[in-house]
């Protein structure tokens, strides 16, 4: 019970906001993106952050997603959820080809090899028009419906994408107190370390880049749905950068790390609207001053100003009580 | 057929010292600071954009030139002291996200400054096109293509034989030993990022009369950039520019022969594929990692 | 009964020969120490037994219940064989407590896998009680428990090499290699790192060590192999071999 207090904790604020804030854009609408950046952000955090392989190509595996539900539903008239089942199959079969040779590049080299697959997906959606639609994108994707309820407004887009994203960061929580988990961030620690373990390295970075390939797939069908409108420019290499800077920002290596990135980086171009011209100036100028004076990420650096000011009026509160007599 | 590989080769060969002089850019960078530097396409775009703005201003075209790069030369050391010193000691990813904001910032600010129109320079000495074994070379390609060869000398001859440049190499090797030995470490660190936001404004100055400039032109350009050094094997000055000239001759083929859609699929593709079988890069050096 | 046999083992690196037509057999149940200036490939020979290298020539026999050839196998298959080491340049999970760092070697001692452990089944709820329990039994054993919960990378040097100990025990292997364990330890800790050596092999480990530190060669050995250029020099007892007059000349330098 005690592994999972937290996680309760955030579903219960998950399922109240919409209860305590009604007909709020921010909370049916921007947070239906959250909960989509949610999901990729943990995914690549399980990547990045636990097995610490660098990519730069996350959002392809979501624009394959999307589209996989996109054209299999308007051109195929596949069921939308046999479409998303389908789509994050043929993510996995992708995933398992590039894998292999893609993950035994490091540092540097895996970086650019992840950035050169992000941009070559990119490209052949935008080229494949006959199949895309192209650059003007893919509309009249039809809504999701479960077992006949219709996921046709605002609210049950939110709890419907709510309840997915939670499952995510379950699934992940899951996975890091087990013997896999371990397993994932003992490559990441040492390769040559967890091999003499017993570990399969190669196996193990695998299954893990397959795991939240298909993850990110599932996002990206939902996304489709929900949007009812692909286009390619929600798939390019801007957004697998800021899907890193979510990671990146909530603090690597830890779940709800990637939830708080991922939040913080949906909501931040919502406040920073306000600034019109001066939005993307001022988003660059707090990227760089938070990943400088907190390293470790908001998450962390933020948890650990929260114990330091705690831990100064403790000391002030006691010593006031020693006092002089 | 064979007049238009011809051609392909000649502007493939002036986009790739493009990015050959990008590429060594982030070569010089990366071997000082062991940093990738995201923002290493914006010193291209600023280099440029500056030079059309002073030009326009009425300033002679060689003065307009020198005042873009000391700009971007400014810029450089910014990013060195605001950005990248006081991270010292952060993760390569955190790294990568700091001069991923830096991008950002830069390229708002061009936003800003120049909106979202194109730009252009005149070309260096007029558009008469010289005519050779049935291709065209316009005079601004051998503009690129000699200032590419002297800048790429100049540095490479500098990093050689010089003891600035050896101080430099000092530093990115092992900074503590310099440090004993008497370098300013501080110093060699500005100075390398100077030398590389140069060569990035003189890259961007010399390609905007041929491709024109706007706020985001950096972006793509970095990537290229990127790849090439990546492409030659990271740290190795002359791997950047090989790769660079390799990368914009391959693209500029897979555009002539295949299509021009699908050239930077291409180009990627033909990097994925080099990195499958030397996984560092052409003439990288594969360190063996002790246990 | 040798459980490691050695058979005409050779490896170069780039034209430099490191091991030359190196044979040897490892009993079952000592301390067996490999001793030799920089250079002798010792490290070469550590890294050939647990599948970092291939050699060029030879073989490599693990016998247990079967006759294993490590030359021709995986490292991660090596050890599921019930062989495990320690490094000489640490390669702790600097990512992780000390406890999780034991739990991982606690690997091939249990078995959930991917799916299971994502929906989190009972099975994977019981495996994680037991293999915690081993976990902590393994740092007992070294002594390391009061800092189970510690990230490793706050850890002292001298904890950090007990700690390697600790991981690799978890694994339960019958051959335990260590790769200079004393190196960087002040007298006191060596003191102790001898006497834990040696219980690891009173529990019934086969030990295989690499050490400088002639002190505690000499005193926690049954046998010692001496190479010098990649090349056997003297085989024995620690008596036969510091009585050896060609050792002595090539490495021990006369006075002990």
């Amino acid at each position: 019970m005690k592994r999972l207090s937290w996680f309760y904790l955030l579903t219960l604020v998950v399922f109240l906001l919409p209860q305590v804030f009604p007909d709020n854009y921010y909370v049916t609408v921007v947070g239906v993106f959250a909960a989509f950046h949610i999901i990729l952000a943990v995914s690549l955090n399980l990547l990045m952050g636990y097995c610490g392989q660098i990519s730069l190509g996350h959002a392809a595996f979501f624009g394959l997603g999307a589209y996989s539900s996109a054209i299999l539903t308007t051109r195929y008239g596949f069921d939308p959820w046999l479409a998303m089942f389908s789509g994050m199959l043929i993510v996995f079969v992708i995933a398992n080809l590039i894998a292999r040779p893609i993950l035994k590049l490091k540092g540097h080299y895996l970086a650019m090899a992840t950035l050169g697959f992000g941009i070559i997906v990119h490209i052949i959606l935008v080229q494949t028009e006959a199949l895309t639609g192209g650059p003007d994108g893919l509309g009249e994707i039809p809504g999701l419906s479960i077992f006949g309820w219709a996921v046709d407004s605002d609210v049950r887009w939110y709890y419907v994408s709510a309840m997915c994203a939670l499952v995510v960061v379950l699934l992940s929580l899951n996975l890091i107190s087990s013997r896999s988990g371990r397993a994932i961030r003992a490559v990441h620690g040492s390769e040559f370390a967890a091999q003499m373990m017993g570990i399969n390295t190669r196996k193990t970075k695998v299954t893990v880049f397959v795991f939240s390939a298909v993850l990110a797939s599932f996002a990206g069908s939902l996304f489709a749905h929900q949007q009812n409108f692909v286009s390619p420019d929600s798939f390019s290499f801007f957004f697998s950068i800021e899907l890193v800077t979510m990671v990146v920002l909530g603090g690597m290596a830890s779940t709800y790390g990637a939830v708080f990135g991922a939040i913080l980086l949906t909501f931040l171009p919502e406040l920073l609207v306000v600034f019109e011209d001066y939005e993307m100036l001022i988003y660059g100028a707090i990227l760089m001053m938070v990943m400088i004076f907190m390293p470790q990420g908001l998450f962390i650096g933020l948890g650990d100003k929260i114990k330091q000011l705690s831990l100064k009026w403790r000391n002030q509160y006691s010593s006031e009580r020693i006092g002089p007599s | 057929m064979s007049e238009y590989v011809l051609q392909f080769l000649i502007s493939g060969i002036t986009v790739g010292s493009i990015y050959a002089l990008v590429g060594l850019g982030f070569t010089i960078i990366y071997n000082a600071s062991d940093v990738i530097n995201f923002a290493q396409g914006e010193f291209v775009m600023i280099g440029a954009m500056s030079a059309v703005t002073f030009s326009v201003a009425g300033t002679p075209l060689i003065i307009a030139i020198i005042m873009a790069m000391l700009v971007t030369v400014l810029i450089g050391f910014a990013l060195n002291l605001f950005a990248i010193k006081p991270a010292k000691g952060a993760s390569v990813v955190t790294t990568i996200i700091i001069t991923i904001g830096a991008s950002i910032f830069l390229r708002g600010a061009a936003l800003l400054i120049w909106g979202k129109d194109f730009y252009s320079l005149p070309a260096f000495s007029g558009e008469q096109p010289i005519h050779i074994a049935g291709a065209t070379i316009l005079p601004q390609n051998l503009w690129v293509l000699g200032m590419t060869v002297i800048l790429v000398s100049a540095v490479l001859l500098f990093f050689k034989y010089t003891l600035l440049g050896k101080a430099v190499l000092a530093c990115s090797c092992n900074s503590t030993a310099a440090q004993l030995v008497g370098i300013n470490v501080g110093k060699m660190m500005l100075l390398s990022y100077g030398i590389s936001a140069m060569l990035g404004a003189l890259a961007g100055v010399l390609i905007v009369p041929i491709t024109f400039t706007s706020y985001d032109a950096g972006v793509m350009l970095g990537l290229k950039g990127f790849s090439a050094a990546i492409l030659g094997g990271i740290g190795n000055p002359i791997g950047a520019v090989v790769g660079g000239l390799l990368l914009g001759i391959l693209e500029s083929l897979g555009a002539g022969f295949i299509s021009s859609g699908y050239k930077d699929a291409i180009a990627f593709g033909i990097i994925l594929l080099v990195l499958f079988i030397r996984p560092s890069g052409l003439l990288g050096r594969t360190t063996q990692e002790r246990v | 009964m040798a459980l490691l046999k050695v058979v005409h083992l050779e490896k170069s690196f780039g034209g430099v020969s490191a091991i030359s037509d190196l044979s040897f057999d490892l009993p079952e149940g000592i301390v067996y120490s490999v001793i030799g200036p920089n250079g002798a490939g010792k490290t070469t020979l550590f890294n050939m037994l647990c599948g970092f290298y291939t050699p060029e020539q030879g073989n490599i026999y693990f016998e247990t219940d079967t006759i294993y050839p490590l030359h021709q196998m995986q490292t991660h298959n090596i050890a599921a064989c019930g062989i495990s080491r320690s490094f000489q340049n640490l390669q702790i999970f600097f990512n992780m407590t000390a406890l999780e760092n034991v739990m991982v070697g606690c690997h091939l001692q249990s078995s959930c896998r991917f799916i299971p452990s994502l929906l989190r089944l009972p099975a994977v709820v019981k495996e994680e009680k037991r293999v915690l329990r081993q976990g902590m039994d393994a740092l007992k054993f070294c002594h390391l428990e009061h800092l189970a919960y510690e990230m490793a990378d706050s850890l002292p040097y001298g904890d950090l090499k007990r700690l390697e100990i600790a991981r690799a025990l978890a694994s339960k292997p019958r051959l335990l290699m260590l790769d200079e364990p004393a190196a960087g330890l002040n007298d006191t800790e060596t003191q102790q790192m001898s006497h834990l050596i040696r219980q690891i092999c009173d529990a019934g480990i086969t030990v295989l060590l690499v050490e400088h530190n002639m002190e505690l060669v000499m005193k926690t050995s049954d046998q010692i192999l001496v190479l010098n250029f990649g090349r056997l020099l003297a085989q024995g007892t620690p008596e036969q071999v510091q009585q050896n007059p060609v050792v002595i000349q090539a490495y021990l330098g006369g006075e002990l």
